[in-house]
């Protein structure tokens, strides 16, 4: 059974639909990269994906393990830019999903928390403040967050979007050493060059679910006339 | 000065001419202790939740809320005035109608049809002139009206205000620390706490009914429209000088105890002499005072983060 499936999917909001007939689903060990253009619904999908939005026909199914086991890496930076925390106390607001009523964190919760940090080099700045750190610590520590989170998916919202060069770079590099260890992995991207080299399955939106298959299958050239023709 | 005309005992007097400043330690051994223990019970309480709230409330840009609410709870003191409520009594009135409100300016701020600073505007503004028409309309003189807006009532509680309180400002502090975890991760950052499940909007509707109860409780002492101080500077002062969510919590709730103390000694122990008045003793209110000493407090803190961020840059630089 996939992880995640979509059935002729329509998503929108009050009654106007941004995407149409999305058909595709994600199995374990996938990395999907979903491409577009902004506005193509790729922020919309995210959203269904993590059931937010509940969509306006068709059926989306999660597999039930997903529940509470999803590690998201949103879009925009959390919170302003004045907000006190130290890169510990995120990492670790990143177990709050597998306590559910229970208030506080225990052995357990802390381990992981720093095995997760020392997995993506941050360890030794586990006590700086979240706000002084670089753009590119930054998405670590998200990331280590999310992975805290993480079961089995991994949904990364344009993660590279504010980052330089080579924090990008080395960005996509963490995130690929995690789908080989066998995280499941789906990313909204920029960077298309990017997403054929690392991804396995390539979803590329534009109002309407423009392609999904496999990497080796993507015929990017055909798929941007498509989505000109379609956009101009 | 000899001794038939010296001082009493614990005194202490500058005397600047035109001017004295009088250090009364005895009042604090004499009959008016025990109302000075009761004024301490209620503020140390009061004041450590309210700087506790203030942390998130100030982060989620919601400081405003506290402002919104307590000018509400100038409202519903007059009603509950009205209604014939005795003072220890009011307190059934105001807790249930802040907290109703407190919900309302949330939803309303969430929903988007307000925004949040606006919604706050309308209901502050609206509560305070139907306060005042109530009062006015229920004859209680200007003294009720004066106490509920600036707080002279801390040094008049009776047992069981002291109990209420009491058990009120515990039960925030119990909350707050059994719900910080969610807390933390919602006012961080919602859109994750989401995906994870986190109950987002029961959160903040806590963290609103919360604020609410601590502005009911704190008017009794600061006077409505000076409790958002309490819920503001601390936690401003707090941010300034320490980096983790954790530390700005606990360095914010000390701050706030420690100012309440040193704002009640300036208000009790301290008195005045001026020549202009005959050189009859004069003090100043608890509630101003408390609150020019947090003022100060978040000068030191300013001036504390100016002196590390400068030595650190020197440190960088060499």
């Amino acid at each position: 059974m996939s992880l995640i499936s979509f059935e002729k999917v329509t998503l929108g909001y009050e009654g106007q639909p941004v995407v149409k007939d999305l058909t595709f689903e994600v199995n374990k060990g996938d990395y999907l990269c979903v491409l577009g253009q902004n506005g193509s619904g790729k922020s919309t999908m995210m959203k269904a994906l993590l059931g937010f939005l509940a969509p306006m026909s068709g059926r989306i199914t999660r597999d039930p393990k997903l529940k509470n086991a999803i590690g998201y890496l949103p879009q925009q930076e959390p919170a302003q830019s004045d907000f006190p925390a130290s890169v510990y106390e995120v990492v670790l607001s990143g177990c709050q999903n597998r306590k559910g009523f229970f208030p506080f964190y225990n052995k357990a919760d802390r381990a992981l928390c720093e095995e997760k940090m020392a997995l993506l080099g941050i360890a030794d700045i586990a006590g700086r403040s979240f706000k002084d750190l670089s753009g590119g610590q930054k998405q670590r520590a998200l990331l280590a967050r999310a992975l805290c989170a993480a079961g089995d998916l991994l949904l990364l919202d344009e993660p590279a979007a504010a980052l330089d060069p080579v924090a990008a770079e080395e960005l996509y590099v963490l995130v690929r050493a995690l789908h080989k260890k066998g995280m499941t992995v789906i990313m909204i991207s920029h960077d298309p060059e990017r997403a054929i080299r690392d991804a396995t399955h390539i979803l590329h939106l534009g109002q309407e679910m423009l392609y999904f298959g496999p990497t080796a299958d993507y015929d990017r050239p055909a798929i941007l006339k498509r989505e000109r023709g379609e956009i101009t | 000065m000899n001794a038939l005309t010296a001082p009493p005992l614990y005194d202490l007097i500058l005397d600047f001419g035109g001017a004295r400043v009088i250090f009364s330690f005895k009042i604090l051994v004499g009959v008016i202790a025990p109302i000075i223990l009761k004024a301490l019970a209620v503020g140390l309480l009061t004041s450590v939740c309210a700087a506790m709230l203030g942390v998130p409330l100030v982060l989620k840009r919601y400081s405003m809320i506290g402002d919104g609410l307590s000018h509400t709870g100038f409202f519903a003191v007059a009603v509950a005035a009205a209604c014939g409520a005795a003072s220890g009594a009011q307190i059934y009135i105001t807790l249930p109608l802040v907290i109703a409100v407190a919900v309302v300016l949330l939803l309303l701020s969430e929903s988007g049809k307000f925004k949040g600073d606006s919604a706050i505007a309308m209901i502050c503004t609206g509560a305070v002139a139907l306060g005042y028409i109530i009062f006015s309309l229920s004859s209680k003189g200007t003294g009720d009206v004066c106490s509920s807006l600036f707080g002279t009532a801390i040094l008049a509680l009776n047992m069981d205000d002291v109990a209420v309180s009491s058990v009120l400002a515990v039960g925030v502090i119990v909350v707050f620390v059994t719900l910080y975890n969610k807390i933390f991760s919602v006012t961080f950052d919602p859109a994750f706490s989401k995906s994870a499940g986190a109950p987002v909007k029961t959160v903040n509707v806590l963290l609103a009914v919360l604020t609410a109860v601590t502005v009911v409780v704190g008017m009794k002492m600061i006077g409505s429209i000076m409790i958002s101080a309490l819920v503001v500077f601390p936690a401003l002062a707090a941010m300034r000088v320490s980096k983790s969510f954790k530390g700005v919590i606990i360095v914010s709730a000390c701050l706030s105890a420690v100012c309440f103390l040193v704002g009640l000694f300036f208000a009790t122990v301290v008195k005045f002499q001026f020549r202009s008045g005959g050189f009859a003793d004069v003090q100043i209110p608890v509630g101003p005072s408390v609150v020019c000493v947090n003022v100060v407090a978040l000068i030191v803190c300013i001036l504390v983060r100016k002196v590390k961020t400068a030595r650190a840059k020197k440190k960088a630089a060499n």
